[in-house]
């Protein structure tokens, strides 16, 4: 019945050091439909793959809208994640309500990895089955920042988690270089390819199952409030991958489209 | 000798009388802070092009006694607002270590303290605005200077019951009735802080500073003066009013032993 003595709670160490607890909630993170996240000099865009329960469902919502300035990502048990975005809804109000500035991205990703880590360490309690990827913008610029259910945090230049998220992440590392010069609208091509690359071979991109959402500065260097393309909406963003996939492929080039 | 402590430091008993213990009050309503006990009066503010200047004088009255001469109303946070003080001095002091420890947990953040003038000014205002809710009040009127998250000069006031007020230029206390009139004439609304200068507007306040020790008389001629601008802020702790004048004084009448 158990795979082994050690994984009845989230307290105990096995004798190799490991918590099995926190290893299985890392488990139905992989589970979740995959998310792609990355971050230029000016914004940070998350994207996410939706999937419906059945076919005369709706489709689960991958993006999550915490503030004007912030967004979260999700993959793995919807309903923690939507604790967690709860939690950092009310954190983000209470930053604009006393201070009148929107909360930075670090202090509010540090207090969902302290609240994570918690669960980690007490009798009776079990960690967030979910992991999260967070982008916004704040006075120091735009951010991405990675969740995992241990409670560890990181900032990332880019990030995928999820199912099969693998392949996106070796199409993020092999054209990480490219992001940093690249426009808003190709950091949202970039993507969706990473997104693109994890599918399997009988699924594509739809206007249903594609969430993409945006924030960053805009070339005033004000701060563009996030948004979230979904649906209609997404359409132009998939055409302009169409097109910019069949550009490259004309060019003798599979993947290079951005030169 | 009486050898019981609890006697100790009270006046004797066969010499003054027992304590008329009626004097202590054990009944009736609880009573926070219901007046000040050592107080700063004004402080000035006025905005220039690039910045703002910030000005008090350096004494702490208790009642109508110049009790401390040293007192530094002037409080530099996170090395990019500075807050001016006037109103009761413990309560300052109190405001003073909350800002510490405001400064402390927002540097724990990898980009350090960015809390500019504005988001201080905000937070001030609800904690004044709290205190006087909870029948409590923190006895203090502010003046908050610096820079908002466009880069533009901040300057804004808080009181004791949460009012805040905005302006090019503002005093606390005796100043909002001596110095706002002077500084309004010198820089009319009209003028724009755009033409006003740095050292316009220091001189300003130092007429304005001589002004409140001739005609305040809960002020004094040292002072602490602090220019903030995107540079840094230049504080000073020790200056003293120079070219004083009291030969009006002996024009007025109406007071002391000149009633006629």
């Amino acid at each position: 019945m158990f795979r082994n003595n050690y994984d009845n709670d989230a307290v105990t160490f096995s004798p190799q050091g490991r918590i099995f607890q926190v290893e299985y909630a890392q488990e139905a993170v992989k589970q979740g439909s995959v998310v792609v996240g990355l971050v230029n000099k000016t914004h940070s865009v998350l994207v996410g793959l939706k999937r419906n329960a059945e076919e005369l469902s709706s489709y689960q919502k991958k993006i999550i809208e915490v503030d004007s300035h912030m967004a979260v990502a999700i993959a793995g048990l919807a309903s923690d994640a939507r604790v967690l975005s709860n939690f950092m809804k009310q954190q983000s109000l209470s930053s604009k309500m006393t201070y009148g500035r929107p909360i930075p991205l670090d202090r509010i990703v540090t207090q969902i990895g302290d609240r994570a880590q918690t669960n980690t360490q007490h009798y009776g309690k079990r960690p967030y089955g979910v992991g999260l990827l967070v982008a916004g913008v704040d006075a120091a610029g735009p951010h991405l920042f990675e969740f995992q259910p241990s409670g560890l945090t990181h900032e990332m230049q880019a990030c995928a988690i999820g199912a099969r998220s693998q392949m996106a992440r070796t199409y993020l590392e092999r054209n990480l270089d490219k992001f940093d010069g690249c426009s808003r609208d190709e950091l949202v091509t970039h993507g969706l390819r990473a997104l693109k690359e994890t599918l399997s071979q009988d699924k594509e991109l739809t206007m249903e199952n594609t969430s993409v959402g945006v924030v960053g500065l805009g070339t005033n260097g004000k701060m563009e409030a996030f948004k979230l393309y979904e649906g209609q909406d997404a359409v132009p963003l998939l055409e302009a991958l169409e097109q910019a996939d069949s550009a490259g492929a004309g060019e003798g080039e599979s993947m290079e489209v951005d030169s | 000798m009486n050898h019981f402590p609890e006697a100790w430091g009270r006046p004797r008993d066969d010499v003054y009388g027992a304590y008329n213990s009626t004097y202590l009050q054990t009944s009736g309503p609880k009573a926070h802070t219901t007046s000040p006990a050592v107080t700063g009066t004004s402080v000035l503010g006025v905005k220039f092009k690039g910045g703002v200047v910030l000005a008090t004088d350096n004494l702490a009255s208790y009642g109508s006694l110049a009790r401390f001469t040293d007192v530094k109303r002037l409080r530099v946070f996170g090395g990019k607002a500075v807050v001016g003080f006037g109103g009761d001095v413990s309560d300052m002091q109190y405001i003073d270590r909350l800002l510490e420890s405001i400064d402390i947990r927002e540097n724990y953040s990898s980009h350090g303290n960015m809390l500019n003038a504005k988001n201080l000014h905000t937070y001030l205002a609800k904690v004044f605005y709290k205190r006087r809710s909870e029948f409590n009040p923190l006895w203090n009127h502010i003046l908050v200077a610096g820079f908002d998250a466009d880069d533009q000069p901040f300057l804004s006031s808080a009181d004791l019951l949460g009012t805040t007020f905005s302006s090019p230029h503002l005093a606390t206390g005796f100043g909002a009735h001596l110095a706002v009139p002077i500084l309004r004439r010198k820089f009319p609304d009209e003028r724009g802080i755009e033409t006003i200068s740095r050292e316009e507007a220091i001189e300003a306040l130092k007429e304005c500073l001589k002004v409140l020790f001739y005609r305040d008389a809960r002020s004094l001629d040292k002072y602490s003066i602090a220019v903030i601008t995107q540079e840094g802020i230049d504080l000073r702790e020790d200056e003293q009013i120079e070219g004083q004048s009291w030969a009006f004084a002996e024009t007025i009448r109406g007071y002391g032993s000149q009633t006629s």
